[in-house]
């Protein structure tokens, strides 16, 4: 894991100086609350419906046992017990005093942590593959990668007010399990003659008008990576609309200018930016990456699991992932038990799960975009172990990438963008489907919620997608089908005229009704519809 | 230009700033001009040397193309003044210093203490631009 030096740890304190003088200077009324926007928002501060949101960053959704103790202790002193974790593997608090939010920055501090850049028009929170490091299948680690863009990206003088936000993503796999090509920038590492290098996409994303990212340059080294990326970003800044925020993004960008005019804008800025001596050097690359090296594996680690409690059984082939190392395997630990809302965790919850990292994953754990937590490196000898005391802990439900393992938006309950409420669909729909034989039965089955047509919820990307919106004053759910935000990317369409919020939960069991009778041997959900189509199930759903 | 700050020693350019298009005609002799942020900084690259002031416009401080036509005229060899104009706020003062502006024009009074605490916060930064603080990977591995 990376871990700060006196540099890194400076310009954290001296954020928290900042912001508790610009807090002290708004409380003060020394400045307007329009001037205190942008400046709260760059530290993830954001006015709800209720109360303030205070963003906590978890760089590429990576941390340790005393960062994970620390959120659990905010959520505990400055919140109401809970913490939130995000769909861009950070973590939310729903409850939170302007007043305490220098003090709680200064405490995340403590724990190398911060706020920086998880909100405004700036360039996001790095977000990467919750199975770095552990993965079979990656040509390399990808954080280290993401923490030089990190650094890079961290206050940057000149794209710190773009025309709208600015989310990367790095993956080192052909799996893609970060949704990486709907985001501004995604990254996969890729091994070429030997050398790593990045295949670089842009203008991915979700929201109002969701695009999958083209392929803009097949491979960039390290050593002109910064370069290309400031590139990127300078065309981006030049050029993207700041007359309309909702055509800001810098997908609407490229879509207008076509691929190939963005890609020869940037080669012609790269021409003039590489110069400049922007690019850290290959050293530090290097002591990022000796940071990352594998933990202190134990290779004598027995590859056996004794499966003879069934119901463990049931949730080690549900929720343990194949690890690198023989007699290791990665444990997800579902933030989404039946009735509850996606991506909470209380404070004892997330105090279990720093326990548990620290005795038996290596210190580590990890949070992904289906806002779940990962402990990536358990001996199989520990499973059993782990698994009872997540059992204990309310974490144990067996239904990873299930039907009820449902992405969500906080929606129209917090959220002052919403139109429509996330969670208790959400809620409604995992009640529907609790069994877990049927839910086993469905198999790999992706469902994603927004409240409102931001897409927080990801639902141009579910499987099965649903969107709420405002109809004259009353909420009302439209349903889309067939999107991915693996590999196989695709965006999801919508099927018709929309549902109430009961008739939401019968339709989704009409398409799964469907599915079943139609689905042929090992085909996925996903795969049905697309052999069969959208009318066979339009039929299906509305007779 | 009541809220005038600069950070040069020589005396402000007092001759009014023309229009980019006017400027660029070649018509004038003017050694002022002034850049809104729709404007291609890139167009004035061939004519630096004729330009002892160049003022950049913020209508809106959220608007930040102007940070960037700041970067391109230093890092093509700018050395004259290069002033933020508008609606300029003191906590956006850090990067438009790093970007290369060397004098401001703000709409509204910008507090000398809080300006002061502000761009003497930071000791450290992350990346190369447009000033002269080293990044801390050069810190890192000389």
């Amino acid at each position: 894991m990376y871990k700060y030096d006196q540099y890194d740890q400076a310009i954290v304190d001296a954020r928290v100086g900042e912001f508790r003088d610009q807090v002290k200077r708004r409380l003060a009324g020394e400045i307007t609350e329009d001037q205190f926007k942008p400046l709260r928002l760059m530290n993830g501060l954001y006015l709800q419906l209720h109360a303030y949101m205070l963003r906590v960053a978890i760089p590429y959704g990576t941390l340790d046992s005393r960062q994970m103790r620390m959120l659990g202790h905010i959520a505990r002193t400055y919140d109401r017990g809970y913490g939130h974790f995000t769909t861009r593997q950070n973590i939310q608090y729903n409850w939170i005093k302007l007043d305490e939010t220098p003090d709680i920055l200064a405490e995340l501090a403590t724990v190398e942590m911060h706020a920086i850049q998880t909100s405004g028009n700036c360039i996001r929170n790095i977000s990467s593959d919750q199975f770095a490091g552990a993965a079979a299948d990656e040509v390399a680690d990808p954080r280290p990668w993401a923490e030089l863009i990190r650094q890079w990206s961290t206050f940057h003088p000149e794209f710190s007010y773009l025309p709208r936000k600015f989310k990367f993503a790095v993956i080192a796999s052909d799996e893609d399990r970060a949704a990486m090509r709907l985001h501004d920038i995604g990254i996969q590492l890729v091994n070429r003659d030997g050398i790593l290098g990045a295949k670089v996409f842009v203008g991915g994303g979700m929201g109002r008008t969701p695009m999958i990212g083209p392929e803009i340059k097949d491979f960039v080294t390290a050593d002109d990576l910064m370069s290309y990326l400031e590139a990127c970003l300078r065309v981006y800044n030049r050029y993207g609309r700041r007359d309309n925020m909702y055509k800001a993004r810098i997908k609407i960008l490229i879509h207008e200018l076509g691929a190939d005019e963005y890609r020869r804008q940037v080669e012609e800025e790269f021409a003039q930016v590489k110069l400049l001596g922007i690019d850290p050097p290959a050293a530090e690359l290097a002591r990022i990456t000796a940071m990352f090296a594998d933990p202190g594996f134990d290779p004598a680690a027995s590859d056996d699991i004794d499966r003879s409690d069934p119901e463990f059984a049931i949730w080690v082939d549900q929720n343990v992932k194949a690890h690198k190392q023989t007699g290791y395997a990665i444990v997800n630990i579902s933030l989404k038990p039946v009735g509850g809302i996606p991506g909470d965790a209380s404070a004892d919850q997330i105090d279990v799960m720093a326990d548990l990292a620290q005795r038996h994953s290596l210190d580590e754990l990890r949070v992904t975009h289906a806002q779940n937590i990962v402990l990536p490196h358990v001996r199989k000898a520990d499973l059993y172990t782990v698994w009872s005391a997540l059992t204990d802990a309310g974490l144990a439900s067996a239904n990873l990438d299930l039907i009820s393992d449902i992405i969500a938006c906080p929606g129209l309950d917090y959220c002052s963008l919403a139109n429509a409420r996330s969670i208790p669909v959400a809620q409604k729909i995992a009640t529907r489907f609790a069994s877990p034989e049927r839910q086993r039965d469905l198999g790999e089955l992706k469902l994603k919620i927004s409240g409102c047509i931001n897409a927080c919820g990801h639902h141009h990307a579910g499987h099965i997608g649903i969107l709420g919106v405002d109809k004259k004053g009353v909420e009302n759910y439209q349903l889309l089908l067939g999107g991915s935000g693996a590999e196989d990317v695709s965006l999801g369409k919508i099927t018709g005229p929309g549902f109430s919020e009961d008739g939401i939960v019968d339709a989704i069991e009409r398409v799964t009704d469907k599915y079943v009778a139609v689905r042929e041997e090992g085909e996925r959900f996903l795969d049905t519809y697309r052999r069969v189509g959208m009318e066979s199930f339009k039929e299906a759903i509305y007779g | 230009m009541d809220n005038l700050l600069r950070f040069r020693d020589d005396a402000a350019h007092e001759e009014p700033a023309v229009t980019l298009d006017a400027f660029v005609d070649g018509q004038s002799n003017a050694t002022a001009v002034r850049i809104e942020p729709g404007d291609d900084a890139r167009a004035l690259i061939p004519m630096l040397d004729r330009l002892a002031l160049v003022e950049v416009g913020f209508p809106s401080f959220r608007d930040g193309r102007g940070y960037s036509s700041a970067r391109i005229l230093r890092e093509a060899g700018y050395t004259g003044e290069l002033r933020a104009a508008g609606d300029v706020l003191v906590d956006q003062m850090p990067f438009m210093r790093r970007c290369g502006f060397d004098a401001f024009a703000p709409d509204a009074p910008i507090d000398a203490d809080v300006l002061a605490r502000s761009l003497d916060r930071y000791d450290h930064v992350y990346q190369r631009a447009a000033d002269d603080a080293v990044p801390v990977w050069k810190l890192r591995h000389g």
